[in-house]
């Protein structure tokens, strides 16, 4: 190699080579460099040797500290899992009301609750479980399947109108689009159920509300029951109180008898564990204020 | 500029884009009820109109044979345009995802512009848009230069830098459609991969063959890097990409890969793009403009032979690196993980090479912000492989994967390096290549760099922030042994960081815009002209270059 010039900046030399005004200097390599190389390598060699590293056709040289990761996985879920049903097991055990009397387990309740609520239910029903149109709250107490924990087990079970062969079916009729009922009466059921709830503006026209009170029996009744009040049994909610699903000022409530809902929560069945949809059950009537 | 084609090479222009035309036709007909029918459209649509530009001055007279003494920078400059003007499509793209991870509701309720679809386009925009035509149009300007030869004809450097649009053209129009083969940084499908493949070659053949006319006894580095980009991203595009279409009439294909072997595809060509396309590439880039500019010898032609055979030795391997704690047998992620701690020292040794080569001009970075463009890009540089490798040991990429970090760590490689160091190679050849005595506005260049440099780093740390957050909130457990967090609570803690981030981005947009409205106003004759531009004229010696017919 020939050598050119010497900087004078570094008093190196030039490898003498030009390329369109850019030249090379001579400089050897830094000590540093070849010194990280050799300390990366070293640290290769025996990493490789210590784990799995190099492949030897149908095998791989398996490393002397014998370390496989699927191994370690299993038993890291092994050993967790052992840890967890110091008391997932009393929590399997006892009934509902023995759980909430234990403040213990309450305390795993919440915590455990809460994630799992954040992680499977938040996006419907809100961070909060209070919901949003077309979820229900979860914290008013106004339930539609009942608030006992066993019927809210259930509805986590099998869901609401979802794909399992038990769940819960609930539909409420489009009474407007299927022709059932004509505008008229739809506004008169509409002004009717308005007069039901706790804030309802006095009624101003009597004779309105009459007539809506007769299609209101003749048609709604056999699901939201003569007062109202709904029926646990079908899911229909109670149309006497505050808690609305889809909405209580005139348009919603129009809307909703108009095209009707079917509302669908999903069954967690397949998602999560019994001991899972136990705790979830027991946070979401703590949610509700109905833990005692 | 199509005046400055031969005859011949005007004749050949109108076949190859009739026969483009045809294909686009073939597709649009056989493609007629898939989005490929839309693509067929489009590939006829960006024909006719090249057609139109050709014809416009194909009887132009025949331009002088003085002309092939001189280099060819046509394609260089119609390239570099291209590049600013994907830089502001594609960082615009940026920030509107960026604000939509902070804002979800700002979404225009479209399926085009969904979020999935938004983000390939951005990805593919700058990497391929604004980088890939920065590289093409830089190495037609270095090889050139560093080999004293005039490109060897004027037509396949046009085919090149053109084709390759059309592809970045059908794979942006395709997200919008969602026609996408779901590999990162590979999503456009089969057709779109034939094409590049076909462009690619001929970019490689070009290289080789003005390699082969230089008149330097020696190859310069630079050149180096830019051919190992070339010749390895063919390689990668052609493996990864081996697939089977549905039918000849459907854009959908399917993996010839499947399951583990495909991820582990996948991820020897995506990290391998990272080294030989944001990397390779854009040292070559570094490699030539950074020493011009300062006007120094390289620090070592030592360093530069061992950094190069380091890098792309190591790269190689260090793929797996994406698939810690996967599938992916463990031997695998070993290799992945101890080649990409090697490579740091190669990565270092460049970045070092390159500042070092400043001794003696580091007035110069101060005074001059397109030289501390690609300081910085360096400095950057050297940064984001030493992240890299960090983040490569496995119990480290046990915390960091799936988080933000690594969107943090990928932008101080994009931002910082890869754009910093075009931006500012792009400062320094626009004067060069349109005879100007200097850019239009050097206060414009300064402010655009403290907008780059500000954007970049507001970007880097609020990622940081939010991925290793994001990272220990999944790894929290309680007493009990549940999770402390739940997964939209992680969500909520990144909220302050994604503003952060979508405003980081928007400051490295602006800056992105003030540049391109430089160099407008440069070309456009805003700035003073020259006959003879300093240092960086090409030897205009009439017997370095010789005087080759075009093809
Ligand atoms: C896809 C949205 C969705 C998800 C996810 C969801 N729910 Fe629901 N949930 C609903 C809807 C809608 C209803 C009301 C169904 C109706 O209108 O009849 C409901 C009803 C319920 C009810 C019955 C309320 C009552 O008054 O009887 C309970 C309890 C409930 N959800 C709990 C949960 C829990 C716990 C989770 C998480 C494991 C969850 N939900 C996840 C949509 C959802
Ligand atoms: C076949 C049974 C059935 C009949 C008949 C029926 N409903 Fe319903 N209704 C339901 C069910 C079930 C729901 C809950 C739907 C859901 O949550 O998706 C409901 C919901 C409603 C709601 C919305 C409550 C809220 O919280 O937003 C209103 C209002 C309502 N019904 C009014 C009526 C009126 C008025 C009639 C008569 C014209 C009527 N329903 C007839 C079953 C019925
Ligand atoms: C020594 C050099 C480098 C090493 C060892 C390295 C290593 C890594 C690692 C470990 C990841 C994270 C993988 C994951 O957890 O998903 C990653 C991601 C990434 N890096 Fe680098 N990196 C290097 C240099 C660069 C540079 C210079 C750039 C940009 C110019 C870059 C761009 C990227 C990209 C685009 C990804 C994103 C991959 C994804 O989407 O998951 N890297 N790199």
């Amino acid at each position: 190699m020939d050598v050119g010039d010497r900087d004078p900046v570094t008093g190196q030399l030039t490898t003498g080579h030009e390329w369109n005004g850019i030249t090379e200097l001579y400089t050897p390599v830094p000590r540093i460099v070849f010194f990280f190389l050799f300390v990366t390598i070293l640290f290769s060699i025996v990493y490789w040797v210590l784990m799995p590293a190099w492949p030897l056709g149908w095998t791989y040289t398996k490393g002397i500290l014998g370390f496989d990761q699927k191994a370690v996985v299993q038993s890291q879920l092994a050993e967790a899992g052992a840890e967890q049903s110091a008391w997932t097991s009393r929590i399997d055990g006892m009934d509902y009301a023995a759980i909430q009397a234990d403040p213990e387990l309450m305390k795993i309740v919440h915590e455990a609750g809460a994630t799992l609520f954040g992680d499977n239910c938040a996006v419907c029903h809100g961070t909060g479980g209070t919901g949003g149109k077309g979820f229900p709250d979860l914290t008013a107490g106004a339930w539609l399947w009942g608030g006992e924990p066993e019927a809210i087990a259930e509805t986590l079970r099998v869901g609401i109108n979802a794909p399992h062969e038990e769940t819960r079916v609930s539909q409420m009729l489009s009474f407007g689009r299927d022709g059932i009922l004509v505008r008229d009466q739809i506004d008169d059921v509409v002004g009717y159920v308005q007069s039901l709830g706790p804030s309802a503006a006095a009624a101003h026209d009597e004779e309105a509300l009459a007539r809506g009170a007769e299609v209101f029996a003749g048609n709604c009744a056999a699901c939201h029951g003569e007062d109202a009040k709904g029926n646990r049994d079908l899911g229909a909610p109670n149309l006497t109180d505050a808690s609305w699903i889809y909405g209580g000022d005139r348009q919603s409530i129009t809307s909703t008898v108009y095209s009707g809902h079917q509302g669908l929560m999903p069954s967690w069945e397949q998602r999560l564990t019994p001991t899972q949809r136990k705790i979830l059950t027991l946070y979401v009537l703590g949610l509700s204020g109905e833990t005692q | 500029m199509v005046a400055q084609l031969s005859k011949g090479e005007r004749q050949l222009s109108v076949i190859v884009l009739l026969a483009l035309a045809l294909a686009g036709l073939a597709m649009a007909v056989a493609g007629r009820a898939d989005p490929l029918g839309v693509h067929g459209i489009i590939v006829i649509l960006f024909s006719a109109a090249l057609i139109f530009v050709v014809l416009a001055q194909f009887n132009a007279p025949e331009p002088s044979p003085e002309r092939l003494k001189d280099y060819y920078d046509d394609p260089s400059k119609v390239g570099i345009v291209l590049s600013m003007f994907w830089a502001v499509i594609g960082m615009a793209l940026g920030v509107w995802v960026a604000a939509l991870l902070a804002w979800p509701d700002l979404t225009i309720d479209a399926a085009w512009a969904s979020f999935g679809r938004l983000r390939p386009a951005h990805t593919s925009a700058v990497i391929f848009g604004f980088g890939g035509n920065a590289l093409i149009a830089t190495s037609y300007h270095v090889m050139q230069r560093t080999s004293r030869a005039r490109l060897p004809g004027q037509f396949s450097p046009w085919f090149v830098l053109i084709g390759y649009n059309l592809f970045c053209v059908v794979a942006a129009a395709g997200y919008f459609m969602g026609v996408t083969q779901s590999k990162e940084y590979a999503e456009p499908e089969w057709y779109a991969d034939i094409w590049l493949t076909i462009v690619w070659i001929a970019y490689f053949v070009l290289y080789i063959r003005t390699l082969a006319r230089r008149k330097e006894p020696h190859i310069y580095v630079a050149n180096w890097y830019y051919l190992a980009f070339i010749l390895v991203v063919a390689m990668l595009h052609i493996v990864n990409n081996l697939a089977v279409p549905v039918s000849l009439g459907h854009a959908k294909s399917y993996s010839a890969f499947s399951g583990v072997q495909d991820a582990m595809t996948q991820w020897w060509y995506g990290h391998n793009a990272v080294a030989f396309f944001l990397t390779a590439g854009f040292l070559g880039m570094m490699y030539y403009y950074l020493p011009k500019r300062a006007g120094r010898p390289i620090f070592s032609y030592r360093l530069s032979i061992i950094s190069f055979w380091g890098i792309t030795f190591m790269y190689m391997w260090a793929g797996s690196h994406h698939l810690h704690y996967t599938a992916l047998p463990q031997w695998v992620q070993t290799l992945g993980m101890t080649f990409s701690l090697v490579l740091l020292v190669p990565s270092w040794a460049s970045a070092g090479n390159a500042l070092a080569t400043l001794n003696g001009a580091w007035h110069k970075v101060r005074d001059d912000a397109t030289l501390r463009f690609m300081m910085a890009a360096a400095v950057f540089y050297g940064l984001t492989t030493f992240e890299g490798s960090f983040l490569a040991i496995r119990p480290v990429n046990s915390l960091s994967h799936y988080t933000d970090w690594t969107i943090g760590h990928v932008h101080a490689g994009a931002l910082g390096w890869v754009a910093l160091i075009t931006f500012g190679s792009i400062y320094a050849v626009v004067p060069w290549l349109w005879r100007r005595q200097a850019m239009y506005s050097a206060r414009l260049v300064e402010w655009h760099f403290w907008l780059a440099l500000s954007g970049t780093v507001i970007y880097v740390f609020a990622m940081w922030n939010s991925g290793i957050i994001q990272g220990l909130m999944w790894r929290t457990y309680n007493e009990s042994g549940t999770l402390t967090y739940s997964f939209i609570e992680s969500m909520v803690a990144m909220h302050p960081y994604y503003i952060a981030r979508a405003f980081g981005g928007l400051l490295f947009l602006l800056g992105a815009i003030i540049g391109t409205y430089n160099v407008l106003m440069t070309i456009t004759g805003h700035s003073k002209a020259v006959e003879e531009v300093g240092e960086d004229m090409p030897h205009r010696a009439g017997a370095a270059i010789s005087a080759e017919p075009a093809e």
